[in-house]
């Protein structure tokens, strides 16, 4: 197992554009973490005339309020992530407990834990999450939520999937036959085999998470106090034509930040079945 | 075979009374009901007033009696009334429906066409530029946000190089002839359609060019060239067939949201379809619309599925269990 390992990691290290992204996304942490100490204006203050282009007192240009667009992208790292990384642990949480309870029970369980999923697949993402930020709140956690519920679908296929494959094996058997608890078999026997596809799907989750939250926000949908880049290029949308930086930059942040973790993504894949390589 | 069609049909009618029930669900949670709706836009009234209405809509009846009546409703295709439009749900989707329908559907069959096309080319030569190229662009086309890019199309082809309208789907004044009516839709449409299809052509290119890598190294094809069959013959004929599954279900994935795909497309180009219906529908809290519009578009998702498994089903015999 440990060889294994020590093999997918060298197949990954080896390969360059996946090191390039896991780098940048790095720095994309980094400056969610400590963007408002490195750059500790206010992104609420005006600080421009509104809509001055890019230049010597704005790097990036200001905003229709005279908002540092820079320092809007710097300070909006934070929000972004975090709401992207907790709504990928919430909807890989659904996904993978219902993927991982039909899968290895199988029969009447599995039957209702697939027929729920078909339920939730019938309704349309982006305009199941509106709604039910329309019916409850725009509050950050209903909007994470929303997210999470409306997309879980598809791990939980992804895990059914690698639990009725890996539970006919000899090793979970045995594990069987020893004696082993249900709930033991399944998070320390199948789960950890069934990791490398899991992980895959994770990772590229959180890149789809960063688009679905800036199209949540872009709308308008998401808590007004909170910056992140969908609500920085949503709130620009009447005034793009005079000020085209006010939606490009923070649209070039997430393509860049998404682009890196595809590539990690790209890398994993290629690291995890490296017969499958270049497909 | 018509024993497992009629399951499936069966399991659609089950998957379109949940969301129904759902609907009733949501409604009920929501802020405000039907009365306090009317009672807004007549601008105001007393509660006694609003108690009569209510027992006259039946809103003082249990919930389960409530739930019988909507469901009776929405099976004779009533979704309810809006009062901000002064006209039924049903009415106001159908008007929308058609300019949304006319974007994902021509986005869709563009896609499916050269996203085919392009993965096939690639995978001829899978070392070669463009099969790298079509690997970048697909990477590209999952990490672009559709709205950020329609904005971009925008200032591109409508400012910068005023090309193409920036917003509607119609000039004004309308152009009297009606072959300049239809050619003034279709220039409204270009670049919406353009931005919806090139992600979805990034998505076609990279699975059919996998597909057809898979099918490439397969026995059979060595056989057909081996007989001596010309290449175009070995690809388009014999590869080209068994590749296309992949993309089958990529399709009927999208055609499953015909309904819902381009709501943010639809508000970037400012079109009157239902995306904007709904956007706008939100923004005011007109529930019976929103809700109208969910209806739709999961309806839409349950009948696109039943129709792909059966094209699945006829293109692929192999497979036997049709769910």
């Amino acid at each position: 197992m440990n060889r294994i390992r020590r093999e997918t990691l060298r197949l990954f290290c080896a390969n360059r554009p996946a090191l390039f992204g896991l780098l940048f996304v790095l720095v994309f942490i980094f400056v969610g973490l400590f963007g408002s100490i490195l750059v500790p204006a206010d992104p609420f203050e005006m600080v421009a005339v509104p809509l001055t282009g890019p230049g010597m007192e704005t790097i990036l240009g200001s905003d229709y309020l005279g908002r540092d667009v820079f320092v809007g992208i710097v300070h909006g790292t934070q929000a972004t992530m975090i709401i992207a990384i907790t709504a990928t642990l919430v909807t890989v949480f659904i996904g993978v407990t219902i993927g991982a309870l039909a899968g290895y029970y199988g029969g009447l369980i599995d039957n209702i834990l697939m027929r729920v999923t078909e339920f939730f697949q019938v309704l349309p993402p982006l305009v199941f999450a509106m709604v039910i930020v329309a019916v409850f709140s725009s509050d950050i956690l209903v909007v994470i939520l929303a997210i999470a519920v409306t997309t879980w679908t598809t791990e939980a296929r992804l895990t059914r999937a690698e639990f009725l494959k890996i539970k006919e094996q000899d090793f979970v058997t045995a594990s069987r036959a020893i004696g082993d608890r249900n709930l033991r078999i399944i998070t320390k026997v199948i789960l950890p085999n069934a990791m490398p596809p899991i992980i895959i799907a994770i990772t590229l989750r959180v890149g789809i998470t960063i688009i679905y939250e800036a199209a949540l926000s872009f709308l308008g949908l998401t808590d007004p106090d909170i910056i992140t880049w969908g609500k920085m290029i949503g709130q620009s949308r009447d005034y793009f034509f005079d000020a085209w930086w006010t939606v490009t930059f923070p649209g070039l942040a997430i393509l860049l930040v998404v682009l890196c973790i595809a590539l990690i993504g790209d890398g994993l894949n290629d690291a995890f079945n490296p017969k499958l390589r270049g497909r | 075979m018509m024993q497992a069609v009629i399951q499936r049909i069966l399991l659609g009618f089950v998957l379109i009374l949940g969301v129904i029930v759902l609907n009733f669900f949501l409604l009920q949670a929501a802020p405000g009901d039907v009365v306090d709706a009317m009672l807004a836009e007549a601008g105001g009234g007393d509660p006694e007033l609003a108690a009569r209405l209510r027992q006259s809509y039946g809103l003082d009846q249990p919930v389960y009696i409530q739930l019988i009546k909507y469901l009776g409703q929405v099976c004779i295709g009533d979704l309810g009334y809006s009062f901000y439009y002064d006209e039924p749900v049903a009415t106001l989707i159908l008007s929308h429906l058609p300019t949304t329908l006319m974007l994902t559907l021509s986005a869709l069959i563009l896609a499916v066409l050269f996203g085919t096309l392009f993965g096939v080319y690639a995978a001829i030569k899978p070392k070669g530029v463009f099969s790298n190229f079509v690997t970048i662009f697909s990477l590209f086309g999952y990490a672009t946000p559709v709205f950020w890019l329609g904005m971009i199309v925008l200032l591109v082809f409508a400012l910068y190089l005023p090309w193409f309208p920036a917003f509607g789907i119609r000039s004004i004044p309308e152009p009297e002839d009606s072959l300049e009516r239809v050619l003034d839709i279709i220039h409204h449409l270009v670049l919406p359609t353009f931005t919806l299809a090139v992600l979805y052509l990034a998505n076609y290119s990279r699975i059919s060019r996998a597909s057809m890598l898979d099918v490439l190294g397969a026995d059979y094809i060595r056989t057909a060239r081996t007989k001596g069959l010309s290449e175009r013959k070995v690809i388009f004929k014999h590869a080209l067939k068994n590749a296309s599954l992949p993309v089958v279900t990529l399709a009927g994935l999208q055609l499953a949201q015909v309904f819902s795909g381009a709501v943010l497309v639809e508000t970037v180009f400012s079109l009157p379809g239902v995306g904007p219906l709904l956007y706008e529908s939100i923004m005011r809290r007109d529930f019976p619309v929103i809700l109208g519009v969910l209806f739709g578009a999961a309806t839409t998702t349950i009948v696109a599925n039943i129709i792909t498994d059966l094209i699945y089903k006829w293109m692929d015999p192999r497979i036997q269990s049709i769910t």
